[in-house]
């Protein structure tokens, strides 16, 4: 794993410790019929080697903070604000050219439907090896040799025949696998996964989910896992931030939160899922109503209108929207019922249903 | 809400013959080759003989992976398809190659729901007119009119009946995929199939649809065939569940006998792989991981279809197919080498 230094960035501020550390990041979207606030002051951070997960509902702006991280944004009509300090240095204020340099050699991304991403006209092996050729200034050979490497390292079998194939001619978990294979091509330090097995089945997504374990351990990236399925959060993440309606409503390492889970909106995530590891119930529990609008996100806590526990805030929750506060040891919670009335809540109400 | 942990299955009633009967069910797609002078070249065996029966008021639930014909096999039944051969018999009617005309009468009994309710809802039609169209097409009598009928099925399936004049980009995709069960249950069909009706939606809506759907059962006798890639899911919905592999069925069963003793190696790995939102447990449990994909159905395997990728393939399984056997009461496994396990 190199260590590269950029020259030319800028001197870091209030310099952050950790690899990548989010402060307070905003992404506004200006729309003709109003200000969509999709990411509203979200703050985490991440050590390499580890990995974050990210769940929440669509539209709860899980993917436009990934691609804020990218600088995606940059360029277009999105209010950005905050913090985002990769490695030192600070990204949302840094210019489009900067981020574009570090851009798939410091961090990378792998996207949801790997169809789509793709694109159909160039080769499989033109696609991965043209970020390694812009980073490196490589020849087109070395390139070729790098997409063969890479995509024998994720395991597509016969690697110097497949580099030529064009994505069509690759199946889902396939394309997923050149997918991985590209994002890696200059061993990016943070991976940003972008609910990268939801469109494969349940073989494929192990097979995937072990790849990129493995891949963690040999390059020691960070890696930040964005997803719905709170089994694959269970299997995969250290640590999970829970989002609602563009804000974190719960932040704690994974064991955390299956265990002592303090938000109601996780109360409610973790009893609606079916699952496999307990016995049938006759009724699903779930969550009523559907998940706001971000234009118009309800005032107060945004979770309220949803939430069973709202008439016992005595009408804050509807008015004042709560804080992330500290529950105990790092975990975070964004919610008006103090410690005791939630512990109480969860004990005797949640966890004999869960 | 009642959360009795019943894991007995519901044995359905005994009516004298089952609902929907298929038998040696077949769907081969033509692949041609040439512009002008088109000939055939070979077939995408998508469903490759399928027997099954469904009785009255029971789930069966349909998994498999993408490409496994599970789709096309909720198409055949509701005659969308026509098979290639096998038979298909609803309520006493052999409705297998039934001409259009001759299908209109049935289809009030047979209904589809679809998976993507983005697409399966005209943009251009107010919900009014997606969810009455049934009546006009059966030309059905309602007591009170048709407007009058569709405002109970939206009140029915939990929307506001006030929402008779909006059309389908104003609501959100659950509620979207209510307007889709609305419009199947207008004419109170006995047979619905569920094609992955709840995939594309956010867990905590899944659960209502699926609460939804477990309600209207109970309160018009339905009978569904719910098809989906989803393990839990299809283990919460379905009385029995069938396992498919490359356009055929490797292990059919009653709910509990399935999931907690499953035979099939493919039935093993997919359950295995199906992560288990429990940190703990999940760092514990035994993972089968398959290499490779599922084959082409251009050219499956020959004999057992699944011996490219099983660990306990020998050479019987590639030259001799095992017939789906019955090795426990209701329980019907298609391997040479079955073996009970518990995986879950």
């Amino acid at each position: 794993m190199t260590q590269e230094t950029l020259e030319g960035t800028v001197p870091p501020r209030p310099a952050a410790t950790a690899f990548l550390e989010v402060r307070d990041l905003k992404v506004h979207f200006p729309t003709d019929d109003g200000l969509v606030k999709s990411v509203d002051g979200l703050s985490f951070q991440l050590e390499k080697g580890k990995t974050l997960g990210i769940v929440g509902e669509s539209g709860s702006g899980k993917s436009v903070t990934s691609l804020g991280i990218l600088g995606l944004h940059k360029g277009t009509r999105a209010h950005l604000s905050g913090e985002v300090w990769l490695d030192g240095q600070e990204l949302i204020a840094a210019s489009k050219e900067e981020v574009r340099r570090l851009r798939g050699i410091k961090m990378a991304m792998i996207f949801q439907d790997p169809l789509s991403a793709l694109h159909p006209y160039f080769t499989v092996g033109a696609q991965i090896s043209e970020a390694y050729r812009i980073h490196n200034h490589v020849s087109r050979k070395a390139g070729r040799a790098r997409a063969i490497e890479m995509l024998e390292r994720v395991g597509i079998p016969t690697p110097d025949k497949r580099v030529d194939d064009y994505p069509h001619q690759f199946s889902g978990g396939m394309r997923q696998r050149a997918m991985i294979a590209m994002s890696l091509s200059c061993n990016p330090e943070l991976l940003i996964a972008d609910e990268p097995t939801t469109a494969l089945d349940v073989t494929v997504q192990a097979q995937i989910l072990d790849l990129l374990r493995d891949l963690q351990k040999e390059f020691g990236s960070a890696i930040i896992m964005i997803t719905h399925d709170l089994g694959v959060v269970a299997e995969f993440v250290d640590d999970l931030l829970v989002m609602y309606g563009g804000k974190a409503v719960e932040y704690g390492t994974v064991n955390e939160v299956f265990y002592e889970p303090q938000h109601p909106y996780t109360w409610g995530l973790l009893s609606s899922v079916t699952r496999l590891d307990r016995l049938r119930t006759d009724r699903l529990k779930p969550i009523a109503g559907s998940p706001p609008s971000l234009i118009n996100i309800p005032d107060g806590c945004a979770f309220h209108p949803r939430c069973p526990y709202e008439p016992m805030t005595g009408g804050k929750g509807s008015t004042v929207v709560p804080e992330l506060v500290d529950a105990g040891k790092g975990h975070l919670v964004r919610c008006h019922l103090t410690a005791k009335e939630r512990q109480d809540i969860f004990l005797k109400q949640v966890k004999p249903t869960l | 809400m009642t959360a009795t942990t019943s894991d007995v299955a519901a044995t359905p009633a005994d009516d004298a013959r089952p609902l929907l009967q298929v038998e040696g069910l077949q769907k081969y797609f033509p692949v041609n080759r040439g512009i002008i002078f088109q000939k055939e070249v070979g077939a995408v065996k998508a469903v490759d003989g399928l027997t099954f029966s469904v009785a009255k008021g029971e789930t069966l639930g349909v998994v498999g992976e993408t490409g496994c014909g599970k789709s096309t096999m909720g198409r055949l039944i509701t005659r969308l398809l026509e098979p290639t051969g096998g038979s298909i018999v609803f309520n006493g009617h052999d409705i297998t190659h039934m001409s259009r005309g001759q299908m209109r009468p049935l289809r009030k009994d047979v209904q589809i729901i679809f998976q993507d309710p983005y697409s399966s809802l005209n943009p251009r039609h107010t919900i009014g007119t997606i969810v009455g169209a049934p009546f006009r097409l059966q030309k059905v009598q309602t007591e009170s009119g048709v407007k009058k009928a569709v405002q109970d099925l939206l009140a029915l399936v939990g929307l506001n009946p006030e929402h008779y004049n909006r059309y389908p980009h104003e609501f959100s995709g659950g509620q979207r995929q209510r307007i889709g069960i609305a419009r199947a249950l207008a004419l109170r069909p006995k047979l619905i199939v569920c094609d992955e009706p709840v995939s594309a939606l956010d867990v905590s809506i899944q659960a209502q649809v699926i609460n939804l759907l477990d309600d209207l059962q109970d309160e018009f006798d339905l009978t569904y065939v719910f098809i989906a890639h989803d393990l839990s899911v299809v283990r919460h919905i379905s009385d029995r569940v069938a396992v498919m592999y490359l356009g055929k069925i490797v292990e059919i069963g009653d709910r509990v006998s399935l999931y907690e003793h499953p035979m099939h190696p493919y039935t093993h790995a997919l359950l295995s792989a199906v992560p288990v939102p429990d940190p703990v447990k999940e760092s514990k449990r035994e993972r089968i991981l398959l290499t490779g994909d599922v084959p082409s159905p251009l050219n499956p395997p020959p004999a057992c279809r699944f011996h490219t990728r099983c660990w306990k393939a020998q050479a019987i399984c590639k030259q001799v197919e095992p017939p789906l056997v019955q090795l426990q009461p209701g329980h019907e496994v298609a391997c040479h080498f079955p073996e009970e396990r518990v995986l879950v």
